[in-house]
């Protein structure tokens, strides 16, 4: 076979006299870097955060618990050793076999040993990320673990900010709830068709740009002091929690609404064209066949508006209802130590990722079973 | 007086005129095959018939009612005149027997039970009533078009229009589908069927209905129109059909 060499790396034949398309993979240096790299790496770990407890100026359990930690977590750093060393030992694998003539067995075990090596370096970055962390709470006199995380502050606070959070849960379940059918109306109105709902449509394009507008805080302000100053019949005589509820229904609506509405934009026409084929009118047409794909569809997006919602409820703060976070602030104030806020950032944390893991869960299942895919 | 019946109807998308004053009734029990190239207007004459597009000419009667023009209700129609997708169109997060139920039991107002006896019936026709709690996406094209058909005709529809119902299926799986719709034929179902299967064309229709941008060229009996066609454009498309060997 007429073969022309510029196209190839390298011109190696092999003893059969047969042209190979390709050398193996360069790995020698990158494995020979690697071990380099790690044993930085574990040199770090084992010289700097030992250096800083030994200076710790804690009651000497503390003391002894974070040597501990620390000698635990540099030997783990250590263990990077291993694939470093396994690269190299396959590098030199891979130039023996190629000296032999193997020069596809070679480029197995080069393509091996650069794997291993990148893997090393992988780990050793997320390594140093992990000691940068523990110098950070090291530091002053581990100052920071002091100030954000003492144990005593969170136990002092916890039962009352637990307590709290129920205002903040109660305000996020109630406006979640108004907001999906707020949210729903906009979007159905948005998006539909014909002469007769132009004015409707109108309104609800008006409402949408202006409350996505609005800044949250300000809504909030101007609800929750002037409906009670303006004495609007109704809504003035409603507790201050019902005024923070409306406010973030008002807001939060207006964004969901546009979340709605490229759900209800996504289900393909021919969809409708089968309902109506059928003999469904327009609104069963929506109602059994548009929205449910659509709200499927959008159920990610959904629930990032509802868990940036569930945060908004901390400014209820500005409206004078103690939530956690105000309760927290009290206990900082008095104490002059901020534990009790890390403790309800903790809360909000505990109280989000099982609804994330529950969409996943929600996403993967429907997908199995119904081909209908989220955004 | 004819079941159906297409009076001179016109129909435009802006400037392009797809129909161009089509003609054409359609007998209690008559099956009626539409042939022609992509393009020649045959889905659009039965999304008309379905008042799923508007016409902007012409008149389509059913019954003698006047079915066409604004004020029609066309939920009303719809409910007599089934029609089926080329892409099946099935309801992708209802199961096939809710996909089967649903329009009986939301529009026709039948019990739930009633409906889900009724789907029974119908499945098994169609060879799928052990799939009754399985989902669109899980089934083969060929058996999505089956419960597709099963749907329609749950609503018991005076008349079926079948919109190439097998452009969109893997060849070895259009005789199942066929061959349901022949059975339909056989019990005497009026159908309008949209279809680039000649030899099932023939073998099914009464009449064939040629057409050819926007008109109906050329009407006749299955053995007319395939054996001596008079007009020179169906007689460039059947020998080109015939020549891509699909007959």
């Amino acid at each position: 076979m007429e073969a022309s060499t510029e196209v190839w790396a390298v011109d190696t034949a092999t003893p059969g006299g047969v042209r190979r398309l390709a050398p193996p993979p360069r790995s020698r240096l990158l494995s020979a870097f690697s071990v380099v790299v790690v044993v930085a790496v574990a040199a770090a770990f084992w010289i700097y955060p030992l250096e800083s407890v030994r200076g710790l100026e804690t009651p000497s359990g503390w003391k002894t618990g974070a040597t501990v930690a620390v000698i635990v977590l540099a030997a783990l750093a250590s263990l990077l050793a291993i694939p470093a060393i396994h690269a190299v030992a396959l590098s030199f694998r891979a130039r023996r076999l190629e000296s032999s003539g193997d020069i596809v067995g070679a480029r197995h075990v080069a393509a091996r040993a650069r794997e291993k090596a990148l893997r090393t370096f992988g780990f050793a970055g997320a390594a140093v990320v992990v000691l940068g962390l523990i110098m950070f709470l090291l530091t002053n006199n581990a100052a920071f673990v002091e100030t954000f995380l003492s144990w005593e502050q969170i136990r002092r606070s916890a039962s009352d900010i637990i307590h709290a959070f129920w205002l903040n849960l109660w305000i996020a379940l109630a406006s979640e709830a108004l907001i999906l059918v707020v949210a729903l109306s906009l979007a159905l109105v948005r998006a539909s068709p014909g002469r007769a709902m132009a004015p409707l449509r109108f309104l609800a394009i008006a409402y949408i740009d202006v409350f996505r507008a609005i800044p949250l805080i300000i809504l909030l302000y101007l609800v929750a002091f002037g409906i009670p100053i303006a004495e609007i019949p109704v809504l003035s005589d409603l507790p201050t929690p019902w005024l923070v509820v409306i406010a973030l229904t008002v807001t939060t609506s207006a964004y969901v609404a546009e979340v709605f509405r490229s759900g209800i934009e996504t289900v393909h026409w021919s969809q409708t064209a089968a309902a109506k084929s059928l003999g469904f009118s327009t609104t069963q047409t929506w109602f059994h066949v548009v929205v449910p794909q659509a709200f499927r569809r959008v159920l990610p997006p959904l629930l990032s508006y509802f868990i940036g919602l569930q945060k908004d409820t901390a400014l209820v703060l500005v409206v004078g209802a103690i939530d956690a976070f105000g309760m927290a602030k009290i206990y900082a104030g008095n104490y002059f130590n901020l534990s009790s806020v890390t403790f309800v950032a903790i809360v909000f944390i505990l109280a989000t990722i099982p609804q994330t893991r529950f969409v996943d869960y929600l996403i993967r299942r429907q997908a199995r079973k119904t081909g209908v895919r989220a955004l | 007086m004819a079941l159906l019946e297409i009076d001179a109807v016109r129909k435009c998308y802006s400037d392009d005129e797809v129909l161009k004053g089509v003609s054409l009734s359609v007998d209690s029990h008559e099956v009626v095959c539409l042939i022609g190239a992509s393009g020649s207007g045959k889905s659009t004459l039965l999304r008309c018939i379905n008042g799923l597009e508007t016409i902007e000419g012409g008149q389509i009667r059913f019954e003698g009612d006047v079915v066409s023009g604004p004020g029609v209700n066309f939920v009303e129609l719809r409910r007599q005149i089934g029609l089926v997708f080329q892409s099946f169109n099935l309801f992708p997060h209802m199961s096939v027997m809710r996909n089967v139920t649903i329009a009986p039991i939301k529009i026709g107002g039948l019990s739930r039970s009633a409906a889900e006896e009724r789907a029974r019936v119908l499945l098994r026709r169609v060879g799928l009533e052990e799939k009754a709690n399985a989902y669109p996406d899980q089934l083969s094209g060929g058996q999505q078009q089956r419960v597709a058909i099963a749907r329609a005709m749950a609503m018991e529809p005076k008349v079926l229009l079948l919109d190439e119902i097998t452009s969109a299926l893997d060849p070895e799986l259009v005789n199942e589908v066929l061959r349901l719709v022949r059975d339909l034929a056989e019990q005497g179902m009026t159908m309008v069927i949209a279809t680039h299967e000649m030899g099932f064309a023939r073998e099914v229709a009464n009449t064939i209905c040629f057409l050819h941008d926007g008109q109906i060229l050329e009407m006749g009996p299955p053995a007319q129109i395939f054996e001596a066609p008079r007009e020179k454009r169906t007689q460039t498309f059947l020998r080109g059909v015939l020549e891509a060997g699909t007959i």
